[in-house]
């Protein structure tokens, strides 16, 4: 189990040093989006049209986060299932989003479509948003406002704390450790 | 004759909400702690110690445990013998905790998570209507409970109408499979409440009320009932799934069954899965 430092943008050769299991630690930035968010940016693709963000070497967190008390850049701001963004996934995959960000497990479609688009799912600890906000510097809401929570942010993180769940070889730590301490 | 404000009833909600949501309890802290012992796995080792870290960083910033900070689920025993005084404008007692919902997650800067449709999906931008749950009880108590019911775990629960020859095995299989496809989605280690009998939604009331059981991995006071507790955590925590899903010996704090009758010729199950951020917290008047 190796530990990475990685900063964004996010390049092939980044992605292709990382194997299931790794911990890794960001620094840079991170865009956030959830349900909502992803629904929009997939009809804008459908429709042909440029993204608030571009997603090219970019990681993007499942995440709404809590609001944040004044004087801090976020709220509590933990991980959401990613399951229900399975379906948005493979698309941004293939205009170059390089990593997302949340806690639970993958379909095959979007495990295929880290191999064949060079990407990572990673993990961050469901449940602990408030430890991880302390990672977060900086968060500006940049499209989608009116989505409150799920509204699309851009974050400033520093040593941002996760774990590789799904690598780019079909590596996944949910099914490997699973197995290792399962008893029939 | 016990007088229940409304006022009062509002305010006190109004700081339960974001208690329940800013600190974990003793008893369930008692069982993470225990549970980490009990843990091989380096990687549930470090996501317990995270969950651990992030309890006393929550409580001192008065931060949300979890981002998603729940549908507000109350639960409400309400004596026949007390009397309810309409005070400061509020006109019924779901006023005065809708109310107290609205301005606890106002004031605790805690996450909306309801919208107003299933299907159109507009945030009501307070996090009402509360989900309450009436109950009409001899005498004088009044005593809310509430549980901060986050949406990850709440999806990975189920409710299946066996016929009555599926028997105890059926029961315990069909709840060692719910947790089993949950997996690392609900954010395990997960606490599990299960409904047995009643109907069709009365297993499912009886299943959250299981969650609501103080303290924590106490065990239904029917010998039977709580012997198949403990056969279900052991099986639930040899499936292996671990701390978050990467695999250990801890996949569920604690498992807790109610009963109740049901017809002769159903077997109703349900389980309602919750995460290991189980906030659950009551007052009396």
């Amino acid at each position: 189990m190796a530990e990475h430092r990685i900063e964004t943008p996010v390049s092939d050769e980044t992605v292709e040093k990382l194997r299931a299991g790794d911990r890794i630690f960001i620094t840079g930035y991170l865009y956030t989006g959830r349900d909502s968010a992803h629904k929009k940016l997939i009809e804008l693709v459908e429709e042909g049209k440029e993204l608030p963000i571009d997603v090219k070497g970019q990681i993007i967190y499942y995440v709404g986060p809590t609001p944040a008390r004044p004087g801090n850049p976020i709220g509590s701001a933990g991980p959401t299932t990613s399951y229900r963004m399975d379906s948005f996934a493979p698309t941004l995959h293939s205009l170059g989003l390089k990593g997302t960000i949340g806690k639970g497990s993958r379909n095959q479609e979007v495990k295929d479509s880290l191999r064949k688009f060079k990407a990572v799912y990673l993990a961050a600890v469901g449940g602990a948003g408030a430890l991880i906000s302390k990672s977060i510097e900086e968060a500006e809401v940049i499209a989608y406002p009116e989505l409150g929570p799920e509204a699309i942010r851009r974050l400033k993180v520093k040593d941002f704390p996760c774990i590789v769940i799904n690598d780019m070889y079909g590596g996944d730590l949910y099914e490997e450790g699973k197995k290792k301490y399962r008893k029939e | 004759m016990k007088v229940i404000s409304f006022a009062k009833v509002r305010d006190t909600i109004k700081d339960l909400v974001q208690k329940a949501n800013f600190e974990l309890q003793d008893d369930v802290l008692n069982v993470i702690k225990e549970m980490e012992k009990k843990e091989e796995s380096p990687a549930g080792k470090e996501v317990i110690k995270q969950i651990l870290d992030n309890a006393k960083i929550a409580k001192k910033d008065k931060l949300g445990l979890c981002q998603d900070t729940g549908l507000a689920v109350f639960f409400v025993e309400i004596g026949e013998d007390v009397e309810l005084q309409k005070d400061d404008g509020l006109k019924s007692l779901r006023d005065a905790i809708t109310e107290g919902t609205r301005a606890g997650y106002e004031e605790g800067y805690l996450r909306k998570s309801v919208v107003e449709d299933p299907i159109r999906r507009k945030n009501t931008g307070d996090n009402t209507p509360a989900y309450i749950h009436w109950e009409l009880v001899p005498g004088d108590v009044f005593k809310v409970t509430f549980i901060a019911k986050g949406g990850g775990a709440e999806n990975m629960s189920a409710v299946r109408m066996f016929a009555p020859a599926a028997g105890q095995q059926g029961i315990e299989d069909f709840v060692v499979e719910t947790a089993d496809k949950g997996g690392s989605n609900p954010c395990p280690p997960i606490v599990v409440g299960v409904g047995v009998g009643g109907n069709f939604e009365y297993s499912a009331l009886l299943a959250k009320k299981a969650l609501l059981r103080r303290p924590l991995g106490s065990h239904n006071s029917d010998p039977f009932y709580a012997d198949m507790e403990k056969r279900l955590l052991e099986r639930i925590n040899n499936l292996g799934i671990g701390p978050q899903g990467m695999g250990g010996r801890i996949t569920a704090l604690a498992v807790h069954v109610e009963a109740f009758p049901c017809h002769i010729a159903s077997m109703p199950a349900a389980v309602n899965i919750q995460c290991h951020s189980h906030r659950v917290l009551s007052f009396e008047m």
